[in-house]
């Protein structure tokens, strides 16, 4: 699927860009991308160390379990293929909070780290259904500070920047609970249909 | 509320070295151990990040985008909604940065303080990347069969997007 998604725009994009004319952007576009992607990972490199090696402190005070213990019994809720006090829990709550107060750079590697310890469960080229509703957490994240939106609104001189969010955190608790809602229907769905 | 995510960083960090030194934990050790899986990681996801990118941007660049506005716009003005706002909601679930782009376009051409401006700033806030994010997320552990998790995550994107245009007034 992850194939077709790929090739779908790459395909579509380079045809299309024949019909319009814009060849040459798109040809410029494939190497300059090239570059875009190496930023990316440059700036997510010394994040991802960071955090990486503070979680392993966590880890290793007991820290890390204490936190997993209390946020436990929600999680669970939502997550019930995943086996008690598993590591992979204490990153998807890391991800999701720091998502919740708009620390987008710094939810990517727990991000990462949760899809890692997600496949150890697995163990095979499927997505597992942890996996797909911890996507759908993070697609539809619960925004308590969307931080690059208020400085934005900041920079253009809004007379209140902070207006938009008793909004913005309705709209996000609201959507994940559809979020999550839609993808405990599409898993039953499933399961009816395969038996 | 800016103040709170610029403290709670620091705050986070403090607390974890704090209370390493106070459980006896050899707190520059195990960092560095730990700080090296950051870099085993990043390498092994940069295929990903590589592929996503350039695909996106591909598709994004062909102007596929603006010229299917164009086409929708009719409809849009029948229901309401400003069309101005329409290339933000269809790139968000592509690129961050690229919606980031295209959102202070809107902001400096539309006002910041106005209907479009404030639709705009919500579209930004309450959806996610999600193509970008299933690629990478994905990607980086080698799932091949994603099964539902497109359709539950456009969806939830799409939802969204309604309630901010049914909610802001």
């Amino acid at each position: 699927m992850v194939n077709y998604i790929w090739a779908f725009f790459l395909i579509i994009g380079i045809i299309y860009s024949f019909i319009s004319g814009s060849v040459q952007i798109v040809g410029d576009t494939l190497l300059t991308s090239c570059n875009t992607a190496l930023e990316l990972v440059l700036k997510l490199l010394p994040v991802m160390c960071l955090w990486l090696g503070l979680m392993n402190i966590a880890k290793e005070s007991g820290l890390l379990n204490k936190i997993t213990k209390i946020i436990e019994p929600g999680l669970r809720l939502i997550f019930p293929e995943i086996p008690p006090s598993d590591d992979s829990l204490s990153f998807i709550a890391s991800n999701i909070v720091m998502n919740m107060v708009g620390l987008g750079n710094a939810a990517t590697p727990f991000g990462l780290k949760a899809m890692k310890e997600l496949k150890r469960l697995s163990k095979n080229d499927t997505a597992s259904r942890s996996m797909i509703t911890f996507l759908v957490i993070n697609t539809a994240s619960v925004t308590l500070i969307p931080t690059t939106v208020i400085s934005l609104r900041l920079m253009y001189g809004s007379s209140n920047p902070t207006e938009i969010l008793g909004i913005s955190i309705i709209v996000t608790i609201i959507s994940c609970f559809f979020g999550l809602l839609l993808d405990r229907l599409c898993y039953i769905m499933g399961k009816i249909f395969n038996d | 509320m800016i103040n709170i995510s610029v403290i709670i960083l620091p705050i986070i960090v403090l607390f974890i070295v704090v209370y390493g030194i106070i459980k006896k934990v050899n707190v520059y050790d195990v960092f560095i151990d730990g700080s090296k899986e950051g870099l085993v990681m990043v390498t092994s996801i940069f295929g990903s990040i590589l592929a996503m990118v350039v695909s996106v941007n591909v598709f994004l660049k062909s102007g596929i985008v603006d010229d299917g506005v164009v086409f929708i716009k009719p409809f849009l003005n029948y229901l309401n909604i400003p069309s101005e706002v329409l290339p933000l909601a269809i790139v968000r679930p592509l690129s961050g940065t690229s919606a980031l782009a295209i959102l202070s376009d809107i902001l400096k051409n539309s006002g910041v303080d106005t209907y479009i401006g404030k639709v705009a700033c919500l579209i930004q806030s309450s959806t996610e990347t999600t193509i970008y994010v299933i690629g990478l997320y994905f990607g980086s552990v080698g799932i091949k069969k994603i099964k539902y998790a497109l359709l539950v995550g456009l969806l939830t994107d799409l939802f969204g997007f309604i309630l901010v245009i049914l909610l802001v007034k």
